[in-house]
């Protein structure tokens, strides 16, 4: 990917300059790198489980590699072949799946005025777009951060956890019951780990607090999927809500959107 | 359907789920309140899933298990600013021992 850097020629690169049109520094960079990177490897790594649990849903090897590579969204896969591992109709996992993914339909409304990708590009971003990548991307202070952090981490986990799934999967049964080794409570620990550096602000926590009792007083009563779509309302509710809390609404410095916006057409 | 059937289906709705993301013109999401609410979405989503995750079992019941020990450890890990991968393999461990000792 090349990051150009807006207002980059006429002044060269010197360390201490606005850092909103410089390039990264070193340092940022690699930081940025070193997250990206073990996202990718820590979210790969559940992927084992993905893939025993596939194979043990009755899907041969091949399709549960396949679903790794072509659906690409942990949440929809593991509700897929938890309602087919469970007896449920194609139909129903289908139904499900999509529910879940449609998060990240979102994801990409807010990837896409990080990324302004077209054509293939974006075709390829959008099969990237999930959890890991959208939260390290959004969680960058600015936006040619937020672009490296996307791409790296989004490859990233998409190399480890097709990678993962393969020896999950050829595992299968050799390895027992993935609870067994935790692995159910990594991918818990993993979205709490996603979620932690957004927290910052008190509309966040709000959020925060407001879907975890959505998903939790929702989930006995509807079908597998849907308590966690409707925690939609929670940053519907508390994003309408919000705003004059702390000062003016003209110019809210929670917002940290606001790096991103900088460059583009209105 | 057939199980091929069903994996490409479900393939195909979650790559258009995907990419009608970077489809909806950029002026749908203008302004500070819609900007707001798209922030603050993913935040809702990670939130849901981890109190899913944590806690949701077949048929959408809910359990008290390792699982809520492990995710404890990961707040604790994430306090003391350890690293992504040592916050997963943390809990994990907490998660997996405890089952060990025949707990949840």
């Amino acid at each position: 990917m090349s990051t150009t850097a807006p207002d980059a020629e006429g002044e060269g690169p010197r360390e201490g300059a606005h850092p909103a049109y410089t390039g990264m520094e070193p340092s940022t960079r690699k930081a940025v790198l070193r997250q990206s990177l073990s996202v990718g490897i820590a979210t790969g790594a559940y992927g084992i489980s993905f893939g025993a649990l596939g194979v043990a849903s009755g899907l041969s090897i091949l399709q549960t590699v396949a679903l790794s590579a072509l659906l690409f969204s942990g949440g929809s896969q593991f509700a897929l072949v938890g309602i087919l591992g469970a007896g449920g109709t194609g139909s129903a996992a289908v139904a499900t799946s999509t529910l879940l993914g449609v998060r990240n339909g979102l994801y990409g409304l807010q990837t896409s005025r990080i990324l302004h990708v077209r054509g293939l590009r974006r075709l390829l971003a959008a099969q990237v777009t999930i959890d890991e990548s959208t939260a390290v991307a959004v969680g960058q202070e600015h936006r040619a951060e937020g672009r490296l952090g996307f791409w790296v981490t989004g490859i990233a986990v998409y190399v480890f956890w097709n990678l993962m799934t393969l020896i999950g999967a050829l595992a299968g049964n050799a390895l027992g019951d993935p609870q067994r080794w935790g692995l159910d409570a990594a991918a818990a620990a993993a979205f709490t780990a996603l979620l932690w550096p957004r927290l910052r602000s008190r509309d966040a926590a709000a959020t925060m607090v407001l879907a975890v009792a959505i998903a939790l007083l929702t989930s006995p009563l509807l079908p597998v999927g849907v308590p966690v779509i409707l925690t939609v309302l929670a940053a519907v509710v508390i994003g309408l809500s919000g705003g004059g809390r702390h000062e003016p609404p003209t110019e809210d410095p929670e917002l940290d959107d606001d790096e991103f916006r900088e460059g583009v057409p209105s | 359907m057939s199980s091929w059937t069903l994996v490409l289906v479900a393939s195909g709705l979650a790559y258009v789920t995907k990419l009608a993301g970077y489809l909806v013109p950029e002026s749908w999401v203008e302004g500070p309140r819609r900007s707001r609410v798209l922030t603050l979405l993913p935040v809702a989503l990670l939130a849901g899933l981890v109190a899913i995750q944590t806690f949701g079992g077949d048929g959408g019941s809910l359990h008290v298990d390792a699982r809520l020990a492990a995710v404890a450890a990961a707040i604790l890990l994430l306090l003391l600013r350890a690293n992504f991968l040592v916050v997963v393999i943390g809990a994990a461990a907490v998660a997996a021992g405890l089952r060990a000792l025949g707990w949840g």
